[in-house]
């Protein structure tokens, strides 16, 4: 019923999840993953691969399948729409040495998913300088059309920014009860991808960060359902 | 029974100690002492007011005061009680004797509490008795010095043993005492018990376990007078449903001003606090009436408790929190609201009433609903047969192993073998088998994760003589920080900001105590919502779980520490709040029962319901509404499961009446609705109680399963634990609530510190997102199947409910009918009351998101 179960079709303009991003149609993905489908680019934000790992190092043994679930992910959503260009959006590894500690099945998986297409590896304050020998091409920013796609979202940019960072979810609550999910935040002229990495953690929306980047229109909060994508407005959200 | 040969068995200062004070010393005393003698270990059953504390201690005190010198060094007697507070107060009672006989013996207290000075000094030169808690003995055990300090132990004594072994902290205790046994081969255990339904669980867990169900000796101390418990029959008109027996307040008032002093129990904190705030509306003579739960503020609570034990108070209402040991006062009425759960909780609880052996305590029930008089009447016949429900022991927490076994590497180096058989000689752990242990061993070194690729991080790591050792002094450290398996839920602290509203409160805190007085405004007082900045100048009231002040919005109104609080908001780990007047605060959504109904007190209850004969000793209410079920549809005959099915206003509703508990009847719900979803009947929500659940949809459930299109019994065939639950279980809460409890203990991550904890929660590990992974990814691993362990007996209780289908298959009557039968009536007033189960939680956004819908077009 939804866009996104949709596989070769372009994306209808309002469907869940669609909306308008300074004058450039975007879809918000129920995975986390934003479509630009003028561009055929498909961005998704704070992969932080192996952060597992990089709490290995320190004692803390989480899981090591983060990377995998993160890349299995990312391969279902580029399946759906197949983009001629990926773009990730920094932080894509947790930690500078992340990139080496990725194991091989993983990295053919990576290589699996660049295959036939432009990769690009903007740089975080993650992985300053990202992995180019894991393919790929790397950039500090870079353009596509009207937008600007950056790591970290600064408060003064022209209206087109897309950027990731700052983990947005938001908390929605009802008499039914709370819930607290990663959610896409945009006022029209510039939107914040939430995290894609399987052990990202979140920071909620009405959070003091959130605030010198959104004083134009109301924001609203593309929240990740289990199958669609819910528009709420930033009234209907609570701090945490 | 003379009172001579008894004292000839003492030695002399303990002689004319007992004979000064006209006593003589009680039989099981003695025959502890004599077992003491023969250093063989015993488990004492006796009641409260039995004297069990000084029979636990008078072999210990006898041996030092006998062998001044050489075998008086070091530590001898180890004791350990569940709750801080008991050890505290057990030392003071040791002190009284101890001083008057001269014998010169050091006792001394070891909890969170004390200083890390005196900490440090106990271990280097320790008093005879040291009494401690589970977590500061695993401590002790893991530290390098353990050894030492333990090779003196003659004798170990465990308090409210009955408690202990039915939680985790019973787990790692009991790998405690296997290693204390290995320590000190020579020493002997007394476990102290109220009585228990199976008191050979308990015998075997005092001694070591070699594959035959060794047990300890048993004494049991002659009962007390039976107590005299009976229910409130009240003037009122019983409710239906909810908890807050607030028909019932005036009368309870009654009773309390009529007694010394009155424990008014409730099952929650939630119906603590609505029940002292109703009694405190109908306080006309501003009685001293208290509160006391485990979420007010620690001085606060030992105000009340020094208030209580000196005779001050004229009641206290309180949850669990004073079920255990602790003499406060002199008590002689107990009052339980709400449902007694289970037949020896209720007796633990009238316990507390007269600590004298020889008088009967004295207690009231009060049913707060139709059904909970069943429940009660059940309890009252149970207590009079002495009949005993206490659960049945754990298998030892795959978890707290885990735990414990990186606390053993911090010890010493060890040897798999080795440590195996110790584990395995803990009566929690005795049919562990060697595959598990080797898992949790993984676990500690490195996540025991099929994919190996975290060898070179490893915790702790082989040496070439085969045995593990920790990999570097954090690694200790960590350990340090994360002992225990009490997980508390996120507290945040409860922080009263300034505002309009907290200064106009202060005129009305006149009219009664300050300290035990509810506030109330002042009358006329405008209350005016808090605007201004939030201060951290104001008092903390105490902690509140996060996941409560979650459901809140700000300005929502709750009811905490006897008073109206409206939430301003919440400040990294404070909520910060003000003072409300409403007579109408949200009260905690979790208001209905802590303690699941007791399997035992549920079949009573099935048989009352199935012997009309048996209804004439109820309240004429409630025969009367059975006769009235009896007329309409049918009371369900002994073993046989009601269904009932009805229209009403345009739904169609399903109510069945397994009568198993709370927990048993919302898993049932959650599994039940996603197979009637696949089998088209179209359910839209359910709703569970105590008692009953009832389901509701679009499709005629009765019609159909009249016609035969479907059967009752294919519906709750036993199969559901199948895939459904599977399905379930990926998206349950509570399942992610369970794992991330096991993730803390076992040492996978780290517990949050209140105060250290920083705000953005970006940066920390959200243990669902490391659950979610794990199941897709290694669905085996030793903390998903500690989880589901916990689940199949803990809060999702499914051993239960898998008993339960077992029992109801094929006796399930089906009564269709045209409209709602009386015994329907108090489940059906709880929809609306209760939040929707299933699968509404997206429904929660698709609401949120109509929001911008109705703004779109300007609504």
């Amino acid at each position: 019923m939804t866009a996104v179960t949709n596989q070769t079709q372009p994306v209808a303009r309002f469907a869940p999840g669609g909306f308008a991003l300074h004058g450039e149609a975007a879809v918000a993905d129920v995975s986390g993953a934003l479509w630009l489908a003028d561009h055929g680019a498909l961005v998704v934000s704070d992969l932080h691969f192996e952060k597992g790992s990089a709490y290995a190092k320190r004692g803390v043994m989480l899981p090591p399948y983060d990377t995998a679930a993160t890349l299995a992910r990312l391969a279902d959503v580029v399946a759906r729409y197949a983009p001629r260009m990926i773009v990730a959006l920094g932080d894509s590894f947790h930690d500078g040495g992340g990139a080496a500690r990725m194991g091989e099945a993983d990295r053919a998986a990576l290589r699996g998913l660049q295959a036939g297409r432009d990769w690009i590896w903007i740089s975080g304050n993650h992985d300053p300088e990202p992995p180019i020998e894991l393919g790929g091409a790397c950039a500090g920013e870079m353009r596509l059309g009207a937008l600007t796609l950056r790591h970290e979202p600064q408060a003064g940019a022209a209206p087109g920014e897309v950027a990731g960072h700052l983990h947005p979810v938001a908390r929605v609550v009802s008499p039914a009860g709370s819930l607290r999910r990663r959610c896409f935040a945009s006022d029209g002229a510039r939107c914040i991808l939430p995290a894609f990495g399987a052990f990202a953690g979140g920071l909620n929306i009405c959070d003091a960060a959130f605030a010198p980047l959104f004083s134009r229109a109301p924001v609203v909060a593309h929240v990740l359902g289990r199958t669609r994508i819910y528009s709420v407005p930033i009234m209907r959200c609570l701090g945490d | 029974m003379t009172v001579t040969p008894r004292l000839t068995i003492l030695p002399d200062p303990f002689r004319s100690w007992f004979a000064a004070r006209g006593w003589a010393p009680r039989a099981h005393q003695l025959a502890l002492l004599k077992l003491a003698r023969l250093g063989r270990s015993a488990l004492l059953i006796a009641p409260t007011g039995a004297g069990k504390t000084l029979a636990g201690f008078l072999p210990s005190l006898i041996e030092l005061a006998g062998a001044q010198g050489a075998r008086g060094q070091g530590l001898h007697t180890l004791y350990i009680s569940p709750l801080k507070a008991l050890a505290v107060d057990v030392a003071r009672n040791l002190e009284t004797p101890v001083a008057q006989m001269g014998l010169g013996v050091r006792v001394e207290t070891r909890t969170g509490d004390t200083s890390a000075s005196k900490r440090q000094r106990q271990r280097r030169d320790p008093p005879q008795i040291l009494l401690t808690t589970p977590e500061q003995l695993a401590l002790l055990l893991a530290s390098a010095d353990g050894e030492h300090l333990f090779a003196t132990l003659r004798r170990v004594v465990l308090d409210e043993l009955h408690a202990v072994v039915t939680s985790k902290r019973g787990d790692l205790l009991s790998l405690g005492l296997a290693r204390l046994r290995k320590l000190a081969p020579d020493m002997s255990m007394v476990g102290l018990s109220a009585t228990v339904r199976d008191p050979d669980e308990l015998r075997r867990w005092l001694v070591p376990q070699r594959g035959a169900g060794e047990m300890a000796e048993l004494v049991v101390a002659a009962p007390g007078a039976p107590p005299a418990i009976a229910m409130l029959d009240t003037r009122e008109r019983l409710p239906w449903s909810g908890h807050g027996a607030s028909h019932a307040i005036g009368e309870i008032y009654e009773r309390i001003k009529a007694s010394r002093m009155t424990l008014v129990f409730v099952n929650t904190r939630a119906q603590a606090e609505a029940v002292f705030q109703q009694l405190w509306h109908v306080n006309e003579d501003a009685l001293p009436i208290a509160l006391h739960h485990g979420s007010l503020d620690a001085g606060q609570r030992r105000r009340v408790e020094e208030a209580m034990a000196a005779g001050r108070l004229k009641a206290v209402v309180c949850t669990s929190t004073l079920d255990l040991g602790i003499d406060w006062g002199d008590v002689d009425l107990v009052v339980n609201v709400g449902a007694p759960k289970g037949a020896s909780r209720l007796l633990q609880r009238i316990g507390r009433a007269n600590h004298r052996l020889d008088e009967s305590s004295r207690a009231l029930l009060v049913p707060a609903n139709r059904f909970e008089v069943l429940e009660c009447a059940a309890a009252i016949e149970a207590a009079a047969e002495g009949a005993q429900d206490t659960p049945p022991a754990r298998t030892g927490a795959l978890d707290v192993l885990c735990q414990h076994v990186l606390g053993m590497a911090c010890a010493a180096p060890f040897l798999s073998d080795d440590l195996y058989e110790e584990v395995i000689s803990a009566e929690p752990y005795a049919h562990l088998p060697r595959a598990d242990f080797d898992d949790a061993v993984r676990f500690v070194a490195t996540g025991g994760y099929a994919l190996q690729s975290y060898d070179r991080f490893a915790k702790i790591k082989r040496l070439q003589d085969g045995s593990w050792r920790i990999a570097n002094g954090k690694i200790a450290q960590a350990y340090r920080m994360n002992v225990g398996t009490i997980i508390e839920s996120d507290m945040l602290k409860v922080r009263l900001v300034r505002g309009v509203a907290a200064k106009a409160s202060r005129a009305g805190a006149a009219r009664g105590s300050a300290l035990y007085a509810p506030a109330k405004l002042a009358p006329g007082a405008q209350p005016a919502p808090y605007t201004g900045r939030l201060t951290r100048g104001g008092r903390v009231l105490g902690e509140i779980e996060e996941y409560f002040l979650e459901t809140l919005a700000p300005g929502d109104t709750f009811l905490f520490g006897g008073e109206v609080l409206a939430l301003a908001g919440i400040v990294e780990n404070e909520a910060h709040v003000s003072r409300a007047h409403s007579d109408a605060p949200k009260v905690p959504s979790y208001a209905g029962g802590k303690f699941p109904l007791s399997t035992y007190l549920a079949a009573r209850v099935r048989k009352l319901l199935a012997s009309p004969k048996a209804w004439g000793a109820l309240p004429e209410q409630v025969s009367d509404w059975l006769g009235l079920q009896q007329e309409k549809s049918l009371l369900p005959p002994p073993g046989k499961l009601l269904v009932e099915t009805f229209p009403r206003g345009g739904r169609h509703y399903l109510v069945a009446y397994p009568f198993e508990g709370r927990l048993v009847h919302q898993t049932l719900g959650m599994l039940l609705t996603r197979r009637m979803e696949r089998m088209g009947l179209k359910p839209l929500g359910f709703v569970a109680n105590e008692y009953a659940l009832a389901v509701w949809g679009l499709a005629d459930v009765g019609t159909r399963a009249q016609k035969a299109l479907f059967s009752m019994d294919d519906l709750f065939a036993q199969d559901m634990l199948g895939d459904d639950l599977e399905e379930w279980l990926q998206e349950s809460a509570l399942m992610k609530r369970t794992f991330r409890n096991g993730a803390i203990i076992s040492g996978l991550i780290e517990r949050r510190f209140p105060g250290k904890q920083k705000t953005g929660r970006q940066v920390t590990i959200s243990t669902d997102l490391v659950y979610d992974v794990l199941r897709r990814h290694q669905l085996d691993h030793i903390l998903l199947r500690a989880a589901r362990e916990d689940a199949m007996s803990g809060l999702l209780d499914l051993e239960r409910l898998a008993q339960m289908l077992a029992r109801v298959h094929g006796q399930i009557i089906h009564k269709h009918l045209e409209r709602i039968s009386p015994l329907a009536v108090p489940i059906m007033l709880e929809i609306g009351r209760e939040p929707v189960y299933g699968e509404a939680q997206d429904e929660i956004l698709a609401d949120a998101a109509g929001a911008l819908v109705d703004e779109a077009m300007g609504g």
